[in-house]
């Protein structure tokens, strides 16, 4: 194997995943993905939110406050998995300099944002009545809100600086940084003594959830899930013509 | 229901900030697809 052969070789990972950095090419088969995102998000949350707040039996200790659980479970989940997709998004931008993954690290920030604080305020509203607290600083909450501030920062630092390049190079250092907070938040529960119960549902194991509780909570964070990633690509296809429009209003001056 | 206004509460919240967001996310797109088709038609007009 000739040198250029084994370089060609070790690019191989990188130019497959330049493939999609294609702008047009990307648009294609966003607009595709888009509609199978959009719809069955709507209605698989609407019967899983509708389920658990009609159908679902209440807690025998909770009462009806459980039926805040199909929100803020699935929030709490897209809370960690947005950050989770942040920070490969950042790790890819680092690597290889993807462009399109500058723009999703972007355009996944305040979605996730969003979803941290719908979990955070669905947790407090949890939180009163059971706990009799709005909020405690314990680790899974006070983990939570580090996530929140991480978001919060990374929006700001990605629109800091004059030049894009550098905006998006300091937002990826701090995304791949914020990424320790993900263990900490998943294994928070058993490190240290906490209020907030351990997780209900593991890969290991049975749930220790009932069944009638279980199934509009599998509804609602799959609908919810699909929502979220339907905003971030309707917000990337926006993002990725946004670029498309700056080039081509360039070029138009140039040309006059 | 027991505890009936945290529950309207939290599906009030999620319902704001999830219309919010599909809103904004919605207008945004609409609003590039058209400036990127008028300048598309401009740049390939006559």
């Amino acid at each position: 194997m000739d040198a250029s052969t084994a370089l060609g070789a070790r690019k191989a990972p990188g130019r497959s995943l330049h493939r999609f950095a294609n702008p047009g090419r990307f648009l294609r088969l966003a607009a595709l993905v888009q509609p199978w995102l959009t719809w069955p998000a709507l209605v698989i949350t609407a019967a899983g939110l509708l389920g658990g707040l009609f159908l679902s039996p209440a807690d025998y200790q909770q009462g009806d406050t459980v039926r805040i659980m199909y929100i803020h479970v699935p929030c709490a989940w897209l809370a960690s998995q947005g950050y989770a997709a942040l920070a490969a998004a950042s790790f890819v931008s680092i690597v290889w300099r993807h462009p399109l993954a500058d723009l999703a690290a972007r355009e996944i920030g305040p979605v996730g944002a969003v979803a941290t604080a719908v979990c955070l305020a669905t947790g407090s509203l949890w939180g009163k009545p059971m706990w009799g607290a709005w909020w405690v600083w314990d680790a899974r909450l006070t983990s939570v809100l580090i996530l929140f501030f991480l978001y919060i920062g990374h929006i700001m630092v990605v629109r800091a600086f004059d030049s894009a390049e550098r905006g998006f190079r300091a937002g990826a250092i701090l995304a791949l940084i914020g990424a320790v907070d993900l263990p900490i938040i998943k294994y928070s529960v058993n490190w240290w003594n906490s209020l907030h119960q351990p997780a209900s549902i593991t890969l290991t194991g049975a749930p220790t959830i009932a069944g009638s509780l279980l199934w509009p909570l599998a509804l609602s964070t799959l609908g919810i899930t699909l929502g979220f990633w339907a905003v971030v690509t309707a917000n990337l296809r926006s993002a990725v013509m946004e670029r498309r429009i700056g080039g081509l209003l360039m070029a138009q001056a140039e040309r006059t | 229901m027991t505890h009936l206004p945290y529950i309207l509460a939290s599906y009030g919240i999620f319902a704001v900030a999830a219309v919010v967001v599909a809103i904004m996310a919605s207008l945004r797109l609409g609003s590039t697809t058209r400036r990127l088709r008028a300048l598309d038609n401009r740049k390939t007009g006559p």
